[in-house]
């Protein structure tokens, strides 16, 4: 029975049918390029996604306005540094709101290093400050 | 009261404010930003999500990264900035603008300037501008409140969520309110095709098993304190199927329905908008009808990516320089929207200069041809893979290509889609 | 002001217009005045929800209690403004007819009009019209002028009334649904369903939508209060179909039609429809009635235009009988039914404070002045109406005036503030008291930042902040 998917590599989201073949390999067809034959191979034999989120900061509010303002933030956005694989988004997404981040942080700030030995880190996707 | 004086000023402390800005800095005239949130960055600071900046940056980063690495350009400029600024009035018709900012930190600031870009970006249509008829519970918000709400105020504004809309915005926010855990029942969208990019449909709506209902009209919101559901209806060959509605149980409606270039203040200092995009008329420098008054990024006409705002703002800062500068396009052609191209910014072009245009199609279609006729003579036709409503097109024409318009009488440029 | 009793000379249920003029009007006498609504805010019933018109006086015959009461009720208005500073404005209201036959019923208005003494009552012809309004269909054939009319923001008018009835003394209890009511000598004691007493020698029953309901727990009369709803849209303050009067179709038997009107504060409300519904809390829009009220519209204003539509929404007139119901009960002792006010209640309204004070007084109630009462409530500063030399002069004293929190309608943190600590303390009782989200976005820029400044003055958590009371809460969960 043939899988389904729509090829996301260009606009043009050319609607794939994949067989899987007994030697454990994909045979793809309804692409219109050779990208589509990749993309197939990677959705469906290693699938990985970006997970974003944001992780709670410790020591109450953040800044990254005019303190004093309405600016102050209780989360801080993190992203995977790469695609991790799809079915352990979970995992992350639980480690991710497990941390408690003190500040202040800096954008790129290595939050999570080398998630259960992925070689993916979770890290800070914006700068915040401390304020009083 | 304070009395500032810039060269320049800059409306909106978004993408398009912040590249406008340092062009204006770059070629040596004073500039200050004002932005009415607390921080710089506008939208982008709540799309904690990836996908930004493969032009600008070569790399894909989240909204807050993006924001963040043009804001630190601005380090080292005589770039001034005030957030937490409001600009409630603007009087642009004499040579020296005068905009009054309310600031919670300064009272209120009358700033003056040769130079206004207005770069005030776009709101969400709601549940009001697309009448969708019912209860009024709590609990239907427009997606980028529920953005704001979820991604850095950390509330979750409900569990059992539907979306109205299949936006990019409304597609993401399925996404993270999945990921926040909670259910997201439904996204329904009028037209029969999505109006998101495929990419956000597969990893935000199939990955979670989300259902999308393509031509289905939302014709009622239940619930009396807090929603309770939404009755959909499919539309069968242009039908509104009523005897078909049916009701999606839940707590949440999120609204994705489109955004509306903001530009009251344009308005008040006498911009003429273009009804089809909302936002100004403007000309090959990115001038609105108002001599001074310049506008980019999605105050202009509502982008897709954030590169290209940047891009259009770069331009847009660098044309108001060469403005103070004295400089002025000798000849310019009026651009004209034909077949299936829903419209063209900016609505002109100069004749001795490289212009850059974009343009949005109304049709969905593969192997597609861009035609640009200028005084009805086809000069240039370029082949596309595929184009979409939801996917701006650019197009680029230089001199050369606008030769036949040199000399001729109200010269048009015309741009189609076959 | 009383403390720590729970005793009162009178109770006055239901804070919608009229409950809040009568308890504003006994606050001038020396008399202790609770005035209970089951809602979370007052003016949460009919009275937030409605055309928001001053009458001219021509539409009711003055045999009806009704019209007597209008009529001295719209001369009201202007000193009330004076005292109270809400939203009014006698902008006029013209009446146009569009076909032949329509003209007859202008000219009966008119007789009406003059025989009810309406000031300054024109029949004008197609020319003078236009003049008038020149954003009238160009078809419009003549019409009826009435200068006198006007325009009033009705939840804003029954806020003053009710800040300047608790500046006098009166006290006011929100969330206070009655339930039970019992009278032991010359007491009645009266029982909300959160358990909260209130006794009071006189009650009167002002209760709106549901006066049926209290003057059942008061073994009063039994009478049945029909909910007739009425679908507005309200758009946008830019748009071109802007009048500068309020336009009234050629009345029909049922009501008074479907109207364009200019919000006092600059906004266009077209609307209402008509149509009776068995539920009093039926406020849900409909996609006929709303399809409606546009051709309506547009038939009298041509450039109306659904681009404009920023929000849709009902209100339900409570009614019961041809006129209003305004009597000492004939069952129960000591209590005034206030009951039936469909429109012109809200023009009306003045005038029941007046006449319930005068039947209270008949029925033994004593009143003597109050030495201190003062009838001013202090002006509050809007941003929206204000220079900016004005608005940096206030920033000076408190820089929350220059913090922009609505940029829709221009309200400024101060102002949200200033709601919050009049009791205002949910996103629908700050939006009618201030205007913020009431505009173009709808709250889609200011709603997170107004939770917050509600968490900040009052304490309230995540979890307490709702729309409109218990029920409404906004948010599910936080991370």
């Amino acid at each position: 029975m043939s899988e389904e998917l729509i090829c996301i590599t260009c606009p043009l989201g050319c609607r794939l049918s994949v067989d899987r073949q007994p030697d454990g390999g994909l045979a793809v067809t309804g692409n219109r390029c050779p990208r589509g034959v990749k993309y197939a191979n990677e959705e469906l034999l290693a699938p990985r996604r970006v997970v974003s989120a944001t992780a709670a900061v410790e020591g109450g509010a953040a800044c990254s306005g005019n303190p004093g303002g309405l600016c102050a933030v209780s989360r801080l956005p993190v992203r995977s540094s790469a695609a991790y694989p799809k079915q352990g988004v979970p995992e992350l997404l639980e480690a991710i709101y497990a941390l408690r981040v003190s500040l202040p942080v800096s954008r790129g700030d290595v939050l999570i290093k080398d998630f259960k030995g992925s070689g993916v880190d979770v890290i800070a996707t914006r700068t915040l400050k401390r304020v009083e | 009261m304070k009395d500032l004086t810039f060269d320049s000023v800059v409306i909106g402390g978004g993408a398009a404010g912040m590249a406008a800005a340092l062009e204006l800095d770059r070629a040596g005239f004073s500039c200050a930003i004002v932005e009415r949130e607390e921080a710089l960055g506008g939208i982008l600071t709540q799309c904690i999500h990836n996908g930004f900046g493969l032009i600008e940056f070569n790399e894909e980063l989240s909204g807050p990264e993006f924001a963040e690495k043009i804001e630190e350009r601005l380090a080292g400029t005589g770039i001034t900035s005030f957030t937490g600024a409001t600009v409630m009035e603007l009087d642009a018709s004499g040579d020296i603008k005068t905009l009054y900012c309310y600031t919670g930190a300064h009272g209120v600031m009358r700033l003056s300037a040769r130079v206004v870009v207005l770069a005030m970006g776009c709101r969400e249509r709601n549940r009001g501008n697309i009448r969708i008829p019912g209860d009024r519970p709590a609990g239907v918000y427009t997606a980028g409140l529920a953005q704001r709400l979820v991604n850095i105020e950390g509330f979750v504004p409900g569990k059992d969520v539907v979306i109205i809309g299949s936006g990019d915005i409304g597609l993401i926010m399925a996404r993270r309110m999945s990921w926040i855990g909670c259910k997201v029942h439904a996204v329904v969208e009028i037209l029969p095709y999505p109006s998101g990019l495929t990419r956000n449909i597969v990893q935000c709506l199939h990955d979670f098993g989300i259902p999308l209902y393509l031509s289905h009209l939302t014709t009622n919101i239940v619930g009396r304190e807090r929603v309770e559901g939404v009755e959909i209806t499919p539309i069968e060959n242009g039908a509104t199927r009523y005897d078909k509605a049916f009701t999606i149980p839940c707590d949440t409606v999120l609204l994705s329905v489109g955004l509306v270039p903001e530009n009251e203040l344009s308005k008040m200092a006498g911009v003429e908008l273009n009804p089809m995009t909302n936002g100004p008329v403007a000309d090959s420098m990115l001038m609105t009808n108002v001599p001074g008054v310049f506008a980019c990024g999605n105050v202009l006409h509502v982008h897709d990516l954030v590169d290209y705002v940047v891009e259009e703002a770069r331009r847009a800062g660098a044309h108001a320089a060469r403005w103070l500068k004295g400089e002025r396009p000798k000849a310019e052609a009026r651009v004209k929207a034909g077949p299936n191209v829903r419209y063209c910014a900016p609505s002109r072009v100069d004749l001795h200069a490289a212009n850059k245009l974009y343009m949005r199609t109304l049709i969905v279609k593969n192997d597609a041809t861009l035609e640009v006729k200028v005084n009805n003579r086809v000069v240039k036709s370029v082949k596309k893979n595929h184009i979409q409503p939801s996917e701006m097109i650019a197009v680029e024409l230089g001199p050369k290509d606008l030769e036949f318009a040199v000399g001729a009488p109200d010269p048009v440029v015309e741009l189609s889609i076959s | 002001m009383k403390t720590g009793s729970n005793r009162y000379d009178v109770c006055v249920i239901g804070a919608g217009v009229c409950g809040a003029n009568i308890a504003r009007r006994l606050s001038a006498y020396e008399l202790d005045v609770a005035l209970v609504d089951k809602e979370a805010d007052v003016s949460f019933g009919t009275s937030k929800a409605n055309s928001g018109i001053v009458h001219g006086g021509f539409h009711h015959n003055k045999k009806y209690l009704k019209a007597r009461l209008e009529l001295q009720g719209m001369m009201m208005f202007d000193r009330l403004q004076q005292e109270l500073d809400f939203p009014f404005k006698r902008c006029g209201i013209v009446v146009a007819a569009l076909h032949e036959d329509e003209m007859r019923a202008i000219e009966q208005l008119y007789m009406q009009g003059v025989d009810n003494g309406v000031i300054g009552i024109e029949m004008c012809s197609r020319e003078r019209m236009l003049e008038l309004e020149p954003k009238l269909n160009p078809d419009t054939l003549g019409g009826l002028w009435v200068p006198g009319g006007g325009i009033v923001e009705p939840y804003r008018f029954v806020f003053a009334l009710v800040e300047s009835a608790r500046k006098n003394g009166v006290e006011i209890m929100t969330g206070f649904k009655v339930e039970h009511a019992a009278r032991a000598g010359d007491e009645w004691t009266v029982r909300a369903a959160d358990g909260r007493v209130v006794k009071a020698r006189y009650v009167v029953n002002a209760a709106g939508l549901y006066a049926d309901e209290v003057s059942r727990a008061f073994g009063a009369e039994e009478f049945e209060i029909k909910p007739r709803k009425g679908e507005y849209y309200l758009l946008d303050r830019l748009t071109k179909a802007k009048p500068e009067r309020v336009i009234f179709p050629v009345p029909t038997s049922v009501s008074k039609g479907m109207l364009v009107i200019p919000t006092v504060e600059g906004t266009v409300l077209i609307g209402p429809t008509a149509e009776a519904v068995d539920d009093k809390a039926d406020l849900a829009t409909t996609r006929e009635q709303l399809e409606k009220i546009l051709s309506s519209a547009r038939a009298m204003v041509p450039s109306v235009s659904e681009y404009d539509v920023i929000t849709s929404f009902a209100g339900l007139r409570p009614t019961l009988e041809e006129d209003f119901y305004i009597e000492p009960s004939a069952k129960a002792p000591a209590l005034i039914q206030v009951a039936g006010i469909q429109s012109p209640g809200l023009t009306a309204s003045p005038a029941i404070g007046e006449y319930v004070k005068d039947l209270l007084k008949k029925e033994g109630l004593r009143l003597s002045e109050k030495s201190d009462y003062d009838p001013f409530v202090g002006k509050r500063p809007h941003v929206k109406d204000l220079t900016p030399y004005e608005v940096d002069k206030l920033a000076q004293a408190d820089p929350a005036y220059a913090n922009m929190i609505c940029r829709c309608e221009k309200v400024s943190e101060a102002e949200i503030v200033q709601a919050i600590r009049a009791g205002h303390t949910t996103l629908d009782g700050i939006k009618y008291f201030t205007r913020a989200q009431m505009g173009r976005c709808q709250g889609g820029f200011c709603t997170y930042k107004i939770i917050k400044i509600i968490m900040r003055e009052t304490g309230l958590s995540w979890d307490e902040i709702t729309k409109n009371g218990d029920g409404s809460r906004i948010l599910k969960d936080a991370l």
